[in-house]
């Protein structure tokens, strides 16, 4: 039985894994509206607006809800990494601003669709940029509040070759969902075939970024074997199905695959939320706030669990 | 400029960007809800052409919206990591709910804006009034944790440290009702009697359109009782204050002494007596309590808390006296259409609301300095270290001028312009 600080980070780490699959497939959308090329640019972009329009704004707020989480629950985690990484994040949070409204500017005729597209990008690469420095022990809090110099203390510790390499890798799993999801959201078998072979190539990229990352960073956080082992039989179910154009079960093995990378992140560093010193009970909240987060989030996820089927089976249903 | 100053400067542009969206994605779908009402029980095209402009408002309004408000909930943790350790545990629960709230929002917004032909009509409209329940819901959980701000409750304080929190006792600050019971009706005032403005411009050029018109009475029909209500609103946050944070209603009225019979002053010099012991105790011989009760450096901006209020109650006023006007012209089944000296009064109110909202956070949020948590940490304690905060407030800055610029003129192209007759 998992203890209840335990818990809250599981819950956490899911609500980051729903914001991967379905927040995450949106920027890879824009990243494939910025690659969009071939007769077939224009139906490409217009595919991809309107896969995302209904539903963007929904997925977004599980990132909402898993900060929300993690400064209840977790207060020192939150103030540790709000630190350590403010810069990378403060970007972030301008791509999220620029990605949000260029997009809903260009919905309702008022152009940016550049700006959608390239926020799309640097975003992304930003958000896996900060897990990796999270990963790789980078917001030692021990260090926090020392005065170490401005490049020293708030740019080295995520500018390394690691993190950068974990933004890259973020990138590439969502272009790699996005090009896998959009397969089913057009009946235009041009189009389809469009983005089955951005889903193959994309996810040829996954794998082939998960296995020189797994050579070139030998001191990076273990993952466990089993996981390891997981993810390639997903990742291949998932480029099998594309090649056999089974994209229903391209969908599952994709988002299986994705999610297995994120649970291997955080179960690698278990039971340390922020490492190097940083441990899920330390950082925790005292038990009545737990407890009351718990059940916030068992009564929301009454209401919300309907409401997100509701939405998903009114716009994604016939596919 | 220092550090803590540009924290505290990149706070403030973010809030007062973000609480326009905020403002107008509570009340909007109340407007747009109406209108759809309206044409499902009419059959009037005009009111189906308002019901989905305004959706289109909505949307483009509350993606700003829900991203200026992320920046926010990270910006929480970036610029004051201190107050986040301290106050995380406590006031996490109203936000996590807000989380919830605004969930729903998101989610059938999505439904109502995308889902005209995908969805029965009676479902169609459910969806609006669900998001109209859970933007209204949201909004009231994030003036909850700022409730608690101005009056910390819940939890007993020693050695730096909450022990004995009790989150529940939190949200149950003194200060959440007459706050909340304010910012909402602040909320459809200003949107409601913003719409009616709009349009009432555009009636003084245009007087027979029947979607301006239409626009103008849905807005007034929001906008009115809610300016009407607000002062009484704004009398139960003052004898709040009185009790609970006597320094910053002594920076509002520029009270320096604590004295009986208080008078409120008006701008420079111009006093009436007994007036703010009236107000705050409704009795002309209370005793009010003046700056002169904490020490100097214990007082905010008192120039800037009191110019703020000022202007909030001038906006206040002039806001509820046009919708006393309205509910007068209503009552005698007066149009309003062609009636141009209202029309214009009405036009002037526009951006009264907003700015009333912003002078009206100006006032809460300038007038518990120096405290971030009343009385428990203070602002200049609560910063982060990192160095060169400057940059990421002008950057923010720059980003929300540039926004703020584009979503007006998509507005006015995209909503309100009269449509092609």
């Amino acid at each position: 039985m998992p203890s209840l600080a335990d818990t809250l980070a599981g819950i956490i780490l899911a609500a980051l894994t729903a914001y991967v699959l379905l927040g995450g497939a949106d920027f890879g959308g824009g990243v494939w509206d910025l690659l969009a090329s071939g007769p077939r640019k224009a139906r490409q972009r217009d595919l991809i607006a309107h896969a995302i329009s209904p539903v963007w704004e929904a997925n977004h707020v599980w990132l909402i809800l898993a900060i929300v989480l993690l400064f209840t629950c977790f207060p020192l985690a939150f103030s540790s990494i709000a630190i350590a990484l403010h810069v990378p994040l403060t970007l972030m949070l301008i791509g999220i601003v620029l990605r949000g409204s260029a997009f809903v500017f260009q919905s309702h005729g008022g152009g940016g669709g550049r700006v959608f597209a390239t926020s799309s990008v640097i975003t992304p690469l930003l958000l896996g940029t900060s897990v990796g420095a999270v990963a790789s022990g980078a917001v030692d809090q021990s260090a926090s509040g020392k005065w170490v110099g401005f490049y020293a203390g708030y740019i080295a510790p995520w500018l390394t070759t690691f993190d950068l390499a974990v933004g890259l890798f973020t990138l590439a799993c969502f272009a790699f969902l996005a090009a896998v999801y959009l397969t089913l959201e057009t009946k235009d078998a041009e189009l389809q075939e469009d983005f089955r072979l951005r889903a193959i190539t994309a996810g040829a990229a996954v794998a082939a970024m998960a296995v020189l990352g797994l050579v070139m960073f030998p001191e990076a956080p273990r993952v466990n074997q089993g996981i390891v082992a997981l993810v390639a039989a997903a990742a291949l179910a998932a480029l099998w199905s594309l090649w056999r154009r089974r994209y229903n079960w391209a969908r599952i093995a994709a988002a299986a695959q994705v999610s297995l990378i994120v649970w291997g992140w955080g179960l690698a560093q278990y039971p340390y939320l922020v490492p190097p010193n940083l441990k899920i009970t330390d950082a925790a909240s005292p038990r009545v706030t737990l407890e009351l987060a718990l059940i916030a989030v068992v009564a929301g996820a009454v209401v919300l669990f309907p409401s997100l089927y509701y939405l998903l089976r009114v716009f994604k249903a016939k596919s | 400029m220092n550090d803590l100053l540009a924290a505290r400067s990149q706070m403030a542009v973010s809030l007062a960007f973000h609480i326009i969206f905020a403002v107008i994605g509570i009340a909007m779908p109340v407007l747009m809800v109406l209108a759809e009402r309206r044409w499902q029980r009419t059959r009037d095209p005009v009111y189906l052409d308002l019901a989905k402009r305004w959706a289109r408002g909505t949307a483009i309004l509350f993606a700003v919206g829900a991203v200026s408000g992320t920046v926010l909930s990270f910006e929480l943790g970036l610029l004051w990591p201190r107050f986040m350790e301290l106050a995380g545990p406590i006031i996490g629960m109203p936000f996590s709910l807000e989380g919830f709230a605004f969930f729903m929002e998101a989610i059938f917004l999505g439904i109502y804006l995308y889902g005209w032909d995908k969805v029965s009509p009676r479902a169609h409209l459910l969806a609006g009034v669900l998001v109209a329940l859970s933007g209204a819901a949201s909004g009231i959980f994030v003036v909850i944790a700022n409730a608690w701000m101005n009056s910390p409750t819940g939890f007993t304080f020693v050695n730096g440290t909450f022990t004995d929190i009790d989150p529940i006792g939190a949200m149950g600050t003194p200060a959440a009702l007459p706050q909340a019971l304010h910012m909402t009706l602040a909320a459809y005032a200003a949107t409601g009697l913003g719409v009616a403005g709009i349009h009432a411009f555009l009636l003084l050029k245009n007087p027979t359109s029947a979607f301006h018109r239409a626009a103008l009475t849905i807005g007034l029909l929001v906008g009115a009782p809610a300016a009407v209500l607000q002062p009484l609103s704004g009398d139960i946050a003052a004898r709040y204050l009185a009790r609970q944070q006597p320094v910053k209603l002594a920076a509002m009225e520029a009270l320096y002494q604590t004295r009986a019979g208080a008078p409120i002053t008006i701008g420079p010099g111009i006093e009436i007596p007994y007036a703010l012991s009236l107000l705050a105790f409704h009795d002309p011989h209370a005793v009010v309590r003046g700056l002169d009760v904490v020490p100097r450096d214990e007082w905010p901006n008192v120039a800037l808390v009191h110019l703020s209020f000022d202007v909030m109650v001038a906006l206040g006023t002039y806001m509820a006296l046009v919708g006393l006007w309205a509910g007068w012209l209503a009552l005698r089944r007066r149009q309003f259409a062609t009636h141009r000296r209202f029309l214009w009064a009405l036009a002037i109110a526009a951006p009264c609301g907003f700015l009333a909202v912003e002078a009206g956070w100006m006032v809460t949020e300038l007038g518990r300095q120096p405290w971030v948590i009343f009385g428990i940490l203070k602002t200049a304690d609560a910063v982060t270290p990192m160095p060169g905060l400057v940059v990421p407030f002008t950057a923010i800055t720059l980003l929300y001028c540039a926004l703020g610029v584009i979503v007006a003129k998509l507005l006015a192209r995209q909503i309100v312009r009269s449509p092609h007759t």
